[in-house]
């Protein structure tokens, strides 16, 4: 039964990949030449720098950040420590645009500049461009960090203190025993959190197009939407989720035979205090991200705003409908999303007799994160389209009653965020010993009861986690929105999107604001389960004194 | 098993309250990439002139996908957007249907409109030149962009954006594939800065001194020229000022022009208010909103100009060459954006 549904979870992440395969087939390979030649050479190097840039960005400063507020006392710790997850808040393409304008020749920061350097006009004197492989990489990489430094930080305060110390008393200096004990410790929470970074990264099209980086998205949206090459563009697309999967394939392999953590109850890391210039190094390293990730822009977000009210330009009312609409959508995909991430976990943890070593519907439900968003929705398109006229069919309506509900759009989000409750689920339990499943079943509980009664309560700071960040990242969704959202419904992105396609960023400020402001609960919601995050292990008392899970 | 019934019934109870509404009051779909608030004035004026209700759906990228994939069952009536080659794409993949009005037909010329009436033209836009306002700078060719005097002086929105490889594919139509090449390159040599951004940038990165000259669209001059005083974009807009190039082959004198317009979808449920909203759209009212409220030319003679754009941009002469010619060499012109490595 689990097996089942979970199987049917997994066919419809593949319908729309299957679809965009068969649009991939029907093209012919012509424009190859022209792509190999003059387009792909350039766009792989973009993806590729904007993608290591990233990738080392959100590394340095998620684990360094993660490390610094678990294993140590300094001024502002307790802020920090939940005010560094802020960014997650922002969409990476409102940022861009926050900082074009905090960064322009005319702009306060230049201005502010020239003013002390005595120069005159921008003419005489201005800074590089933000529109750049540079300004790209700073930006997403100071919003994406926060992926990784969740993930660091749950593993670090999880991380038996004994191992630690035993490393020191063989001589090693404090950042000796993080290089080589606690850091090697945390490689697999790390790659779960650069992935998901680098899967953005690669997602990402408004902030990269609009700092004028032409990375392999943008050529697959150039392709489709310039010279009206759908097949075309699916076969870059597809060629692309090819990489993204051997990659992920790779990573996986290279951790095979590795087993990390423990279901023991240990003591915890007590933080060392940090005194002096240490302590306010460490209070600087820390807080720096949060002012460029959230505090800058949120702040002239809402300068923006305050300038539009003093102007008497007033707040339409769609942006209220668009308000609650973003809600109920983000609610409807958290949901169906968290579900099915949880079937999925369920139905393919190890201990269960699986014939099929690869538990396959796993590794498929985490592609739909890999395909950009419009690519995805376009193959979801004729699938889900078919089901709904065949649906109307069955129950004599007109129309196209799902889509004009909604019901494709949720679907469309689900089948992209699944990636974030399959992972958070499978590593809560993997950290759940596998001997408690067995003494339930023993006592003569069924699969249910034993998943409610005892694994439930376990997981419960896995799946609020993973239902948080869903959240978060449904109501910042752009680009399956605007394709399959039903009519007379708009989004707050969506209405931000018109009105800087339009041009109007002021209007779109206000906008913004809002996204930021009703993604702020959520990430907030997750500082604090983050901060219970000692829970999230599985170390609750009733693992006191259960030996550790021989496998 | 009781579930699934009960699922089907909610949907269906849905789905009839959703079409009892429907049918109380008379209605029109429009799927539209153009930004609602752009078109809004417009349709709350034709609602409440016709008493039909108007429902929108505003999709950016994949309209043609959309409507294609929704099949016969699609609700959309009139499908609504910008660029000629973009409407052109509607006809060709066939989720259009020829229309016959004689208030369509007198009110849009021939060449701007499907000569079987798929497609019409609802308003017009051209690409001029944005200049700092001080520089002596009396007319202008497009070909001059590509003028060694204008090197780390020019400004453009992304080559491989619609409104960029419609003119490079009127260069083309004028001037010969090699020689486009040739301005190219030529233009990317002056860029002062990555081809990126909006047309909006064009004006503030003028300001900012990151250049002097570059190529947008006429509607934008007006929304900024009328912005209230003191926000930013009235800043931009004053800073610059704006000249309709010409073509230096071309004998007419005439600037490239791209429209806005729309076509009647193939199923459309509502075939009556489809025509009935594109009429209205035609209007002398509503033409007067397109070019009041939006600053756009209108497509309909003697409809008036906004202040605004008449005093900075003035009535257009529009590039004899037919928007469907233009069309022909997009997909050229996109290839050829490419081989310079125009956005690099």
């Amino acid at each position: 039964m689990w097996q089942a549904v979970s199987v049917l979870v997994a066919l419809g992440v593949l319908a729309p990949i299957a679809s965009l395969i068969w649009l991939a087939l029907g093209a012919d390979y012509a424009h190859w030449q022209h792509l190999m030649q003059h387009v792909l050479p350039d766009a792989t190097l973009n993806t590729a720098m904007l993608l290591a840039g990233v990738g080392v960005l959100t590394l340095v400063v998620g684990t360094g950040c993660a490390w610094l507020v678990s294993a140590h006392e300094f001024p502002g710790r307790k802020v920090l420590q939940w005010a560094l997850l802020l960014p997650l808040a922002m969409p990476a393409y409102i940022v861009a645009f926050a900082y074009l304008d905090l960064l322009h020749p005319i702009g306060p920061v230049q201005g502010a500049l020239r003013w002390m350097l005595g120069y005159s006009s921008p003419r005489e004197w201005r800074l590089p461009d933000l529109r750049s492989m540079g300004g790209a990489i700073f930006v997403l990489g100071f919003v994406l960090y926060p992926y990784v430094y969740m993930t660091a930080r749950a593993m670090f305060v999880t991380q038996p203190a004994h191992l630690m110390e035993a490393a020191r008393m063989l001589g090693e200096s404090r950042f000796g025993a993080f290089r080589r004990v606690a850091l090697p410790m945390a490689r697999p929470a790390l790659a779960v959190g650069l992935s998901l970074a680098l899967l953005e990264t690669l997602n990402d099209i408004g902030a990269s197009e609009f700092l004028g980086v032409n990375t392999l998205t943008v050529s697959v949206y150039t392709t489709w939407i310039t010279r009206t090459d759908l097949a075309g563009a699916a076969q870059i697309a597809c060629s692309m989720l090819l990489a993204v999967v051997a990659l992920v394939w790779l990573e996986r392999r290279g951790r095979r035979h590795q087993r990390y953590g423990s279901a023991q109850r240990m003591r915890p890391i007590q933080p060392e205090r940090l005194r002096g210039a240490a302590a306010w190094g460490a209070t600087l390293f820390t807080a720096l991200p949060v002012l460029i990730g959230f505090v800058a822009p949120a702040a002239y977000l809402a300068w923006e705003t305050a300038k539009r009210l003093r102007l008497g330009q007033g707040i339409s009312s769609g942006l209220w409908t668009s308000l609650a609409n973003t809600l109920t959508l983000a609610m409807g995909v958290t949901v169906l999303t968290v579900l099915a991430g949880l079937i999925v976990a369920w139905a393919t943890r190890s201990g269960v007799s699986t014939r099929h070593p690869s538990r396959w519907q796993a590794r498929v439900a985490t592609l739909g994160y890999a395909v950009p968003g419009t690519v995805l929705a376009i193959g979801l398109l004729t699938p889900a389209l078919a089901v709904d006229a065949g649906v109307a069919r069955m129950l004599h309506l007109p129309g196209l009653p799902l889509m004009s509900l909604g019901v494709v759009l949720v679907v469309a989000c689900t089948i992209r965020f699944l990636v974030i409750p399959v992972g958070g689920i499978e590593s809560g339990l993997q950290r759940i010993p596998s001997t408690l499943e067995q003494a339930s079943r023993l006592l003569g509980e069924t699969p249910l009861y034993t998943l409610a009664r005892v694994h439930l309560p376990l997981l419960r700071p896995a799946i609020a986690t993973s239902a948080l960040l869903v959240f978060v990242d449904a109501m910042k969704e752009l680009p399956a929105t605007l394709l399959l959202r039903p009519a007379n419904f708009d989004t707050l992105a969506t209405w931000l999107y018109g009105e800087a396609a339009r041009g109007t960023y002021e209007e779109g400020a206000v906008a913004a604001l809002l996204i930021v402001i009703a993604g702020l609960l959520p990430v907030v919601l997750l500082a604090r389960t983050q901060s219970g995050v000692a829970g999230a292990a599985g170390d609750s008392d009733a693992f006191a004194h259960i030996p550790d899970n021989p496998s | 098993m009781k579930h699934r019934i009960s699922f089907a019934m909610t949907l269906a109870a849905l789905a009839a309250t959703a079409a009892v509404s429907a049918h109380a009051a008379e209605e029109v779909t429009l799927y539209t990439t153009r930004e609602p608030a752009l078109i809004q004035p417009l349709l709350s004026a034709f609602t409440a002139q016709t008493q039909v209700k108007v429902n929108t759906v505003f999709v950016k990228d994949g309209l043609l996908e959309r409507v294609k994939a929704e099949g016969d069952r699609s609700p959309a009536d009139v499908l609504m957007t910008v660029d000629a080659g973009n409407l052109l794409d509607l006809v060709e993949g066939g989720v259009t249907q020829p229309v016959k009005s004689a208030a369509l037909d007198s009110a849009i010329p021939a060449n701007l409109r499907g000569a079987d009436g798929q497609w019409y033209t609802l308003s017009m836009r051209a690409r001029v030149l944005y200049a700092e306002k001080n520089l002596p700078l009396k007319s202008f060719r497009y070909e001059d962009l590509a003028d060694p005097k204008w090197k780390g002086k020019v400004c453009i929105r992304a080559g491989q954006h619609p409104y960029n490889t419609a003119l490079i594919a009127a260069m083309i139509a004028h001037d010969g594939e090699a020689k486009t090449e040739q301005w190219l390159r030529g233009v990317k040599n002056n860029l002062a800065r990555k081809a990126t951004g909006g047309d909006r940038d064009v004006a503030r990165d003028i300001l900012g001194g990151i250049c002097d000259v570059g190529l947008a669209n006429t509607y934008y001059v007006g929304h900024m020229k009328a912005a209230k005083e003191g926000t930013d974009a009235r800043k931009w807009g004053d800073a610059i000022k704006v000249i309709k190039p010409t073509f230096a082959n071309d004998k007419s004198g005439g600037t490239h022009v791209n429209i806005s317009g729309a076509s009647v979808a193939k199923h459309a449920p509502h075939r009556e208010n489809a025509v009935k909203l594109l009429e209205f759209l035609v209007s002398e009212p509503a033409q007067n909103m397109y070019a009041q409220a939006n600053y756009e030319h209108p497509v309909r003679k003697g409809v008036a100009l906004d202040p605004v754009v008449a005093q900075s941009i003035g009535e257009l002469k529009i590039d004899a060459l037919p928007l469907t010619e233009i069309a022909k060499y997009r997909k050229q012109a996109s290839a050829l954006v490419d081989k310079v490595g125009f956005d690099r």
